[in-house]
């Protein structure tokens, strides 16, 4: 089971990764999206494996999973919302006045931008 | 503590001028006023113990062990500077109320100036090292908002600028330097390094700290060749010129040479660099003074060179020479502060600051005229003036000055400085107030109202009374100052008027025939001086910078080509270079924790991972489908989530997902729907092996991880949720109290993401952005705006869940849920009316606005924390209890509960706020949404918008 997980963490870095690394704002966007999924897994995993010992206190439980990585990731998801969010508003309200929605600054713009103009 | 508020009271005072300035400009200058006055109140309760000798000091500490403390100290110098500080700055207060118009904004030349005397007064103050250099930076800083006051004018904002490199880079060396001297003296309190001074001098790091800390003492007092930025800060309204540029921010250079005296000086060194430096400042200062046209130009480089003096004078080392050059401190800032605040008089009046212009003065404005050749006489050093007797002490001194075995080389260039030191003043005096009246001036000038000179009459005071009765009126306070300058003994000295026939007298003596021969041989002067070649400082400056900044823009230009996948591409392969670097170059062996068996669910989710990650991968290009395939994998997430034990993570992850579609979708709406493929295929391999081994490293590090027992603090957790904080849900007692100061930044983070975004959709729906949402029209649209069956669910389906939100949120402290999930639940619910009956319809029966709902949240949480001292407990202690109602039965009630609450409004809030702005601006685009009620069915061929419409 930790080898599917390991490959879960993998693929989605990989394709967060790849996705990053394009030249317009979505497939940017998407990727942080599989990249926060990726680091929220791996912190999650930092807690090993356990199955069916979650950390609610009953005195029934024989034995709990790590909680710490839980809140620590239960933060992380809401706060990657927030990131995203921003940035997903970033690339709209870019492409709203630029009429472009690309990461990288076009030549022209790039000399006029190194002239300090 | 009094002590600690002398600094505390100016940088708040600081708030109060823009504030009152709404009730008039009076209001506005006496509360500055009273601002320094409180202030100066509170130095001056320390007087009687300063005079008997004691050294008040407050602190408090921060982290001791580093060394950071704020802690202050008054000896005798802080005590003196900051009150004069304080002191000249009550007279600039008053001074600038008459003198700033009106249509200057002068409740933030108040702010500015109260700024600049807290931090004046803390670096003179500061018993840390490290506090000292933070006002140092201060005073750099709220200079160069003052020089550039009239931002519209570009000389100051030159000027600004200009002092800012100057200083603000003498300010880093200064950094470097103290610290070596800290380092040296093994302290970081002022107060214990000053008494380890043969330490430091011993220390191999003594020569490179003392040069750093020259190098920000020199640029900071305008030293020689440092001192082409003052000149240029003349830019600055004159009420900053008298008050930075004479009194106080340049003397701060002299003050850490003073400060650091007992530490620094003494030694060879010290002596060959900081004496002729002075000297050659001093010179030159005085020479190019004398040429100058501008009045205030004239009187910066006459500042210059008494700063030179000064530093000259404590560049000797002698213990005499720094009575001398404590006695010229006090001398220089009376008399310079009032010649500024003349010039200033003399351009309000006139209109103009060019001596050529001027002369004649006296018969017009007999006040400002009269107070004015007082001041400029005890410049030039005529006797019964104060600047006499300093300057007498100045040249004695230097008449016993060797410099590397040569007596004559001090006592004539001095004598030389003072010649023309006589002469400048001569010329200011007689070129602007003597001579006969003109009839071209640019205003008809007259005496200003009292408010402009009074505070010049009141420093001319001390310059005659210190000038008749040095020892009576100026004595204890130099003998107190050059005490704690020198850390030792008081040499024998006395201040009078009279010493005999003694070779400064000498000196004195031609340096007033020289000085009258020379201003009537101006012309002559003049002339000869065209003819001789000039060296430009700020041209020098312009190229330095200049080519500073073209190199700089050349290196910043190959790294940040404003292309992302760059930064990201060269970051990710360093990443994984540097991974792999460190894998390969260590041993490594399999873990032995025991696996868990793989079951077949597991296998068919992890199909399903693979299926869309790939699709997402090969399909991105098209934007819905990858979308849709990212809902999946978020989907998978959260059943890995749900799988290993985290009921929270995955009832948190489905509803995020949930959100963040409704996110993308929105914003898709407006955005392009595909992503044209731009780059070649070997650029998508490439990219593609860099993303694989980014992820084979990233699973490599999970598994190995995975595969390892590891100690863990969580048991900690485990034993005190329930006896510490009440609740059996682990994961949500440690977001909610053991960890709640994290919970609690991250709900603010959340909040300043939801403005930013409100902030940054609001305008677009103004200007170039709301030109292309209208050029999206028209577009497919789908007939039935708001589905009926879509509109009757959504309103259904609310209050259940409200109502499963509210159990989620309830039952948080001991089963899974709490304020994160319910939040989300409660939002999407919200979301959904929006989705299904527009936005128009939802934002209008939103009671409460999702701004305020962020702020609630966000207090609720933070007064939940600050109740915590109520009980005398830190911020966040929380406390439960158990209540016994009839009928409902025995629960528990904790304090985490509230807390808990803020956390759902704020979720609550930002999700809403969000994503109603993205559907505000939806909307924009969709001509049809609005047409009456969304329930209303519109008939086949009925007009849209027809019957439905209200009002």
């Amino acid at each position: 089971m930790e080898l599917l997980v390991a490959g879960v963490i993998g693929i989605l870095t990989t394709v967060g990764i790849y996705l990053v690394l394009r030249a317009h704002t979505f497939p940017v966007i998407l990727g942080l999206t599989f990249l926060s999924y990726a680091v929220n897994v791996f912190l999650f995993a930092m807690g090993r494996l356990v199955i069916d010992r979650p950390p609610v206190i009953s005195p029934d439980a024989p034995a709990y999973t790590d909680p710490l990585p839980q809140a620590l990731v239960l933060t992380a998801i809401v706060i990657s919302f927030g990131m995203t969010a921003l940035i997903v508003v970033l690339a709209l309200r870019g492409y709203l006045e630029t009429g472009s929605d690309r990461t990288t600054l076009d030549a022209a713009r790039r000399t006029e931008d190194g002239d300090g103009a | 503590m009094t002590l600690l508020l002398v600094i505390l009271i100016p940088f708040l005072g600081a708030l109060i001028p823009p504030l009152v300035i709404r009730s008039g400009r009076n209001t506005c200058a006496a509360a500055t006023g009273g601002v320094t006055l409180l202030a100066l109140a509170l130095l001056l309760s320390h007087a009687p113990a300063v005079f008997s000798g004691e050294v008040p000091k407050a602190a408090v500490e921060w982290v001791p062990s580093m060394g950071l403390s704020v802690s202050v100290f008054a000896d005798g110098l802080g005590f003196f500077f900051a009150a004069m500080i304080l002191v000249i700055g009550l007279l600039v207060i008053v001074y600038a109320r008459f003198y700033l118009s009106r249509e200057d904004p002068m409740g933030r030349f108040f702010a500015y100036l109260l700024l600049f005397q807290g931090a004046m007064v803390g670096v003179v103050l500061s018993d840390n090292v490290i506090l000292l250099l933070v006002f140092w930076e201060m005073t750099s800083l709220t200079s160069f908002l003052l020089i550039g006051y009239w931002r519209k004018r570009a000389d100051a904002r030159q000027g600004a600028r200009m002092a800012l490199v100057v200083t603000g880079g003498g300010g880093l060396a200064l950094i470097a330097g103290l610290l070596l001297v800290a380092q040296a003296a093994g302290s970081w309190q002022l107060s214990e390094i000053l008494a380890r001074g043969e330490l430091v001098r011993a220390s191999p790091l003594y020569l490179p700290a003392l040069l750093l800390v020259l190098l920000g003492a020199f640029t900071k007092s305008a030293q020689f060749p440092f001192h082409f930025w003052l000149p240029h800060a003349m830019a600055a309204p004159t009420p900053v010129s008298a008050y930075l540029h004479s009194a106080t921010m340049v003397k701060a250079g002299v003050f850490l040479l003073a400060r650091l005296w007992p530490v620094l000086a003494g030694t060879e060194a010290w002596f060959l660099i900081v004496a002729p430096v002075g000297l050659a400042t001093m010179l030159i200062g005085a020479a190019i003074a004398l040429f100058r046209t501008d009045l205030k130009g004239l009187l910066a480089y006459s500042t210059v060179s008494h700063l030179g003096l000064m530093t000259m004078l404590l560049g000797l080392g002698t213990p005499m020479a720094a009575v001398a050059a404590v006695f010229h401190i006090i001398n220089h800032a009376t008399f310079k502060a009032a010649l500024f605040m003349s010039a200033g008089i003399v351009d309000h009046e006139t209109g103009t600051r060019d001596i050529r212009r001027l002369g004649g003065l006296m018969a017009l404005m007999p006040i400002t005229g009269t107070l004015a050749l007082l001041a400029a006489a005890s410049m030039a050093g005529i006797p019964l003036f104060n600047g006499f007797l300093s300057k007498e002490m100045m040249l004695e001194e230097a008449a016993h000055t060797a410099y590397l075995g040569l007596d004559f080389l001090f006592p004539v260039l001095a004598t030389i400085a003072a010649v023309f030191s006589v002469a400048y003043s001569a010329r200011f005096a007689i070129g602007t107030f003597l001579g006969p009246v003109r009839r071209d001036y640019p205003h008809h000038p007259h005496d200003p109202p009292i408010g402009m000179w009074l505070p010049v009459a009141i420093l001319v005071v001390p310059v005659i009374a210190i000038g008749l009765l040095p020892e009576l009126v100026a004595g204890p306070l130099v003998a107190l100052t050059a005490a704690a300058v020198i850390g030792g003994p008081l040499p024998d000295y006395h201040l009078a008027l009279w010493h005999g026939i003694t070779p400064a007298l000498l000196m004195s003596l031609v340096a007033f025939a020289g000085g009258a021969a020379l201003v009537l041989a101006f012309r002559q002067a003049d002339t000869l001086r065209a003819r001789l070649p000039r060296l430009d400082a700020q041209t020098l400056f312009e190229i330095v910078t200049g080519t500073l900044v073209v190199w700089c823009r050349r290196g910043i230009g190959a790294l940040h080509d404003g292309a992302l996948t760059r930064y990201m591409g060269v970051t990710v392969a360093t990443l994984v270079a540097v991974g792999g670097y460190g894998f390969w170059s260590a041993t490594h062996a399999a873990g032995t924790r025991p696996m868990l068996p793989v079951t077949a669910p597991a296998v068919t989710v992890f199909a399903a991972l693979v299926l869309a990650s790939g699709g997402t991968l090969l399909f991105h290009g098209e934007r819905l489908t990858a979308l849709i395939l990212t809902g999946v994998v978020g989907v998978v997430v959260a059943l890995v989530f749900l799988q290993f034990s985290a009921p929270d993570l995955a009832l948190t992850q489905i509803s995020v997902d949930v959100v963040t579609t409704i996110l993308m979708l929105l914003a898709l709406n407006l955005l392009p729907k595909t992503t044209p493929v731009e780059t070649s295929r070997a650029v998508r391999w490439r990219d593609g092996v860099v993303a694989g081994l980014a992820g084979l490293g990233a699973a490599g590090l999970a598994y190995a991880v995975m595969t390892r027992s590891g100690a863990s603090i969580s048991d900690f957790y485990l034993a005190q949720s329930k006896p510490g904080g009440g609740g059996t849900n682990v994961v949500n007692v440690i977001l909610v109290d053991f960890r709640g100061y994290d919970t609690f930044a991250e709900i603010i983070v959340l909040g300043i993401a939801a403005l930013a975004i409100y902030a940054l959709l609001d305008p677009a729906l103004k200007g170039a952005a709301v030109r292309r949402i209208a050029a999206m029209l028209p577009r497919e649209e789908s007939r039935d705006a708001h589905p009926l069956l879509l509109v009757v669910a959504t309103r259904v389906l609310l209050p259940l869940s409200l109502a499963v939100g509210a159990y989620i949120f309830l039952r948080g402290h001991n089963l899974p849920g709490g304020g994160f999930v319910a939040g989300l639940v409660v939002a999407i619910a919200l979301i959904m009316q929006y989705i299904a009956s527009g936005y128009g319809w939802a934002a209008e029966r939103m009671r409460v606005d999702s701004q305020s709902m962020i702020g609630a949240g966000v207090a609720i949480a933070g007064l939940t924390g600050l109740a915590a001292f109520v009980f005398g407990r830190p911020f966040l202690t929380s406390t439960f209890g158990y209540q016994h109602w009839p009928v409902v039965g025995t629960f528990e009630l904790a304090s985490a509960m509230a807390f808990d609450l803020g956390v759902f409004l704020t979720v609550v809030g930002v999700m809403v706020l969000s994503l109603a702005q993205l559907s505000r601006v939806a909307q924009r685009i969709d001509p049809v949404p609005e047409t009456g009620e969304p329930m209303d069915v519109l008939l086949e061929g009925a007009p849209p918008g027809g019957p439905g419409r209200e009002g």
